[in-house]
């Protein structure tokens, strides 16, 4: 007796528990990204730029910490500061004073370094147009599902960022860039940092939709640096990565972390200058997208021992775009319709009844609506309530019924004179 | 081979008592074999020489485009590249630092500093160029170096120095590619591709040692991956594919503190081995004991019974042999750091040495000079000498002389391939007999271009770099060498192949060269600009006011007392002051 109500109890346990599993199986394809990638990029060179190096390499750290892999991940380094022959410490670049912290590591792989770091090659790997022998780990393979990470870091000014001190990069180039982007569907979410003098200046002419800005100054500020080493002999890291590193130290993939909590990294009274962000242009809200949205590679993983039935979940999310299931919804609905009024004793025209797709772009499907087997008519214009609609709502048919109508009314006045 | 997936870990336990090619299997699989060793050699400097090789032997075909699909100890980044660009030989090397000849003896490996490629490709080949520049930009890739800045201004077709280390009588040189970039870094991100290849990768055997903060300290490190077709027996029946990636470095006695004249293995790499890589055939490591045959010098322990003689460089050496499959070399602690300790405080004087310098005043022209050591006291030895001079130095060849002990002394070969501006490098191949106990001054004039400003590089004012020269010969021996080479012997002995038996080969590179080339002003557009527009808008601005501008005579305002004075007036209705 006990065995048994213990057995229905754990029935129902299990049952219900599988049911939460199916429910939260859904989660899993609607979720808005799929694969996360990094392009981090060092734009000085000498070797007293070292601090910039320590920048894009901590961020770099994080970002592989936190499970973005090597083959994921552009890194760009326009000068070597590990193996160079001023530093005292060779294979070795830190991010702290005494020597605390080694942000270069022991298996870091840079992707382009010394001379190869140009605003060409960066843009190039931006938007995707390599010449065809350039190997994998050199490309950013993203697709439209990809949540990018781009970090820049260098010596900049209001406008402009410069590459090795002989050329620049614009903020109007880096806008078309992710324009680009955008419209090649190369990014889901894009997150943009810069670490450079007058920051804020870069991302001001944004106008691709999801990206989100930030930067450690405002345009007017200097970004500066943080510490020097008395052994190396240069600053080693500059304040706002600094601190964005203390901050992502605390991250773990398993984080909640948002957004927000990452705007209020390196305030006035630590930065000296002020971090701006931009997110107008990105669709949800900041408090919503989570740090490790960006900065991590999480797979969302769980191990379950039942089966999940996946047809059901599946056609859901095909419906989703596709205009011979959208007709198939609205006959069916009109099929409804059709048998509430007839159960009502009422009668719908079907001869009158006419059907017309809103739509910028043509579609060649052949479409067709059929209720109680009587196709109904497709029209491109039909006046309703004394405006004539069309199906690129151009008004351009309403405005020829009118001048027709006025034509007539002047044409008697004309008579009258 | 057994996996066992337990609680604690992945183990791997090599199972030797079967074979490897008996595997139930429709298909037979091909043999592969792994070696790996590691060769200490102790230097009068008090510097310490260590060489690892690793070495993967398979028998299988990559020419004639066979389809290898199923990839065991041979890396597959590497095989594909093999069978996509059809190579029959690969050789690239990347060096920090430049070998001391004259102080540290003749290394096994030689490579000059910065990163070197040449490439031999089969015969099926037939856009070598185009097959070229793909090949050094799948490589760049490959092992995270900018070998994409290989391109036709700095690649050569040398057409005597560079013959196949493996099987082939090849003669066609246009298969031939050889190319330097003395600029290139070598760092972490270069050994860490480098260490994925290896099969047991820096996980157990000898390549746990390779911490790059060890290695990149030190006075030269050089790594380095060989690619060739080989014999697997004495009558070359069948032919096997031979990897070969080797990793030379010199430490420095005074760069770790210590003034003491003692190595060990923890001193130099910051670990110590614990077990041999299960995939391996053999792991040993090699000390040389050849200057210390009584134990006079120094001392090695932990002290081992194993010795083993070999021809190497022309000279007979003893090593004491640790072989890491043993478990007994690990002894009771489980893990072996080998100790060398100097009691006290002798070397083969290097029979062939190359220095190469600048000459000259000023940013226009200048001198290169080559200097060949030839230190055999009474014996005459012909060498190779290969140039590749980068077009902006334009070489003037009817200056070139070749002069030793003060005479002419005429090459018996000369192949001279002119550059053309921004499509090919100078090309210069000589065959000069260095006679007994002199030195050979090769001298060439040469003009420095002036480059289209576009075309310097961000950091001009460094300096644009020449490639080393490459001096290679065959040196007459002391004691007979051993031609056959399928017999059993030391990675480190069996490299290069040897025909002769009175004779070694010996490739010398010498120092890359840093010259200054005319540099323009950068920033004096932008001063031209602002003087330009400063000028204008004075002087046209001044005129144009002059011109325009028409003068009138302004009564000064009158003081308080006269103004009072007229609004009364004007009340009274009286003409004003």
């Amino acid at each position: 007796m006990k065995i048994l109500t213990f057995f229905s109890l754990f029935s129902t346990f299990l049952s219900a528990n599988s049911i939460n599993v199916e429910e939260n199986a859904g989660q899993f394809f609607s979720s808005g990204h799929t694969n996360n990638w990094a392009v981090l990029v060092c734009t000085s060179r000498f070797w007293f730029n070292y601090r910039h190096v320590a920048n894009t390499l901590s961020v770099y750290r994080s970002v592989k910490r936190l499970g973005i892999p090597d083959s994921h991940i552009v890194l760009m380094l326009a000068d070597d500061m590990a193996c160079n022959h001023r530093n005292p410490k060779p294979a070795t670049v830190f991010s702290h004073k005494n020597m605390e912290l080694n942000v270069y590591g022991d298996d870091v792989e840079v992707d382009y370094r010394g001379y190869e770091v140009t605003v060409e090659n960066f843009l190039r790997v931006l938007t995707g147009r390599l010449p065809p022998s350039t190997p994998r780990s050199k490309r950013l393979l993203s697709d439209d599902r990809s949540n990018i990470l781009i970090y820049l870091t260098g010596h900049g000014g209001n406008g402009f960022l410069k590459f090795q001190d002989s050329e620049e990069i614009s903020n109007v180039e880096l806008a078309d860039a992710f324009e680009q982007m955008w419209q090649k569907r190369r990014y889901n979410e894009l997150l943009f940092i810069i670490d450079t003098c007058q920051g804020a200046s870069m991302y001001e002419r944004f106008y691709s939709p999801n990206l989100m800005a930030l930067a450690s100054s405002q345009v007017g500020e200097d970004s500066l640096s943080h510490q020097p080493d008395l052994a190396i002999g240069v600053h080693l890291m500059d304040r706002y990565t600094f601190y964005l590193l203390e901050f992502l130290e605390d991250i773990h993939p398993a984080s909640k972390a948002n957004m927000k909590d990452l705007f209020k990294v390196c305030p006035k009274s630590q930065c000296v200058s002020t971090p701006g962000h931009r997110t107008d242009l990105f669709l949800r809200d900041p408090g919503s997208a989570l740090i490790t949205d960006f900065f991590g590679s999480v797979r969302k993983v769980e191990i379950t021992m039942e089966t999940i039935n996946l047809t059901d979940l599946i056609k859901e999310a095909e419906q989703k775009d596709n205009v011979q299931q959208m007709l198939e919804m609205v006959t069916n609905e009109m099929n409804i319709l059709k048998l509430w009024f007839d159960s009502n004793k009422l009668s719908l025209n079907l001869n009158k009844t006419k059907f017309m797709i809103f739509g910028n772009h043509t579609t060649n499907i052949d479409v067709k609506i059929v209720i109680d087997n009587k196709t109904i008519e497709r029209v491109y214009e039909s006046k309703f309530l004394g405006v004539v609609l069309d199906h690129k709502l151009c008004w351009k048919p309403h405005i020829k019924y009118l001048c027709m109508k006025m034509a007539r009314s002047i044409g008697i006045l004309s008579k009258t004179r | 081979m057994k996996v066992h997936i337990s609680a604690t870990g992945i183990h791997m336990e090599a199972d030797t008592s079967t074979p490897e090619t008996a595997v139930p299997s429709s298909v037979p699989q091909p043999k592969d074999d792994f070696q790996e060793e590691l060769v200490i050699r102790p230097l009068h400097s008090g510097d310490i020489y260590a060489s690892f090789q690793f070495r993967t032997l398979w028998e299988t075909d990559f020419m004639r485009g066979n389809k290898v699909s199923h990839y065991r100890l041979f890396p597959k980044s590497l095989g594909q590249v093999i069978s996509k660009f059809s190579v029959r030989e690969l050789h690239i090397s990347f060096t920090q630092g430049y070998w001391r000849t004259m102080q540290w003896g003749q290394p096994f490996l030689p490579s000059p500093p910065g990163a070197e490629l040449w490439v031999w490709f089969q015969d099926s080949v037939t856009d070598v160029d185009g097959t070229w520049k793909e090949l050094t930009n799948v490589l760049s890739g490959i092992f995270c170096a900018s070998l994409n800045f290989i391109d036709s201004t700095n690649t050569v077709q040398p057409s005597a120095s560079f013959k196949p280390l493996g099987i082939g009588n090849v003669t066609d040189h246009s298969f031939l590619r050889y190319a330097t970039l003395p600029r290139e870094i070598v760092c972490t991100e270069n050994l860490t591709p480098w260490k994925k290849l290896l099969p047991c990768g820096s996980k157990a055997g000898l390549a746990v040692l390779l911490k790059s903060e060890k290695l990149f300290h030190s006075s030269f490190h050089s790594q380095a991956v060989h690619i060739r077709p080989v014999c697997q027996d004495w009558q070359c029946k069948t032919t096997s594919w031979e990897l070969r990636q080797t990793l030379n470095v010199v430490f420095d006695l005074h760069t770790p503190g210590q003034g003491k004249r003692e190595w060990s293995l923890f001193k130099m790499f910051s670990r110590t081995l614990t077990e041999a890589c299960p995939l391996a055939s053999s792991s040993k490591i090699y000390i040389d004991i050849t200057d210390n045959p009584q134990g006079e010098q120094f001392e090695v322990s932990p002290a081992t019974p194993l010795l083993s003689q070999a021809m190497v460089l022309g000279d007979r050496r003893t090593f004491s042999v640790y072989d890491l499959t043993q478990q007994i070399t690990f002894g009771t602690v489980r893990s072996l750091n080998l100790l060398i300790r100097w009691k006290s405080r002798d070397m083969l004087r290097p029979l062939l040495h190359g220095e190469r310098y600048v000459a000259g005043y000023g940013l226009q022209t200048g001198e290169i000079h080559t200097l060949m050591y030839n230190n055999h006291p009474y014996r005459s030895f012909p060498v190779l000498l290969l140039d590749s001079v980068p077009w902006y130095l334009r070489l003037y060849i009817h200056t070139l002389t070749v002069a030793s002990k003060g005479k002419d002394n005429k090459p018996s070969y000369i192949h001279y391939q002119p550059s053309k501006d921004r499509v090919r490098p100078h090309l210069l191949e000589m065959l000069v007999q260095l006679p007994p106990n002199s030195v050979t001054e090769v001298t060439v004039q040469f003009e420095r271009a002036l480059l289209k400003w576009t075309e310097y590089t961000p950091d001009p004012n460094h300096g644009f770099y020449v490639g080393s020269s490459v001096i290679s010969s065959l040196v007459p021996s002391i004691v007979a060498m051993d031609t056959n080479s399928t017999r059993e012997q030391p990675l480190f002995s069996s490299f290069f192949p040897c025909k002769e038996e009175s004779s070694y080969f010996v490739r010398v590179y010498t120092e890359p060269l840093l010259v200054n080339l005319p540099t323009p002003d950068f920033s004096m557009p932008y001063n031209v600009i602002c003087l330009t527009c400063t000028v204008v808008a004075v002087g046209y601005g001044s005129l144009y006011n002059l011109l325009t501008r028409s003068f009138q005579i302004d009564e000064p305002s009158p003081g308080l007392a006269k103004r009072i004075a007229n609004i009364i007036r004007k009340m009274r209705g009286v003409p004003p002051l």
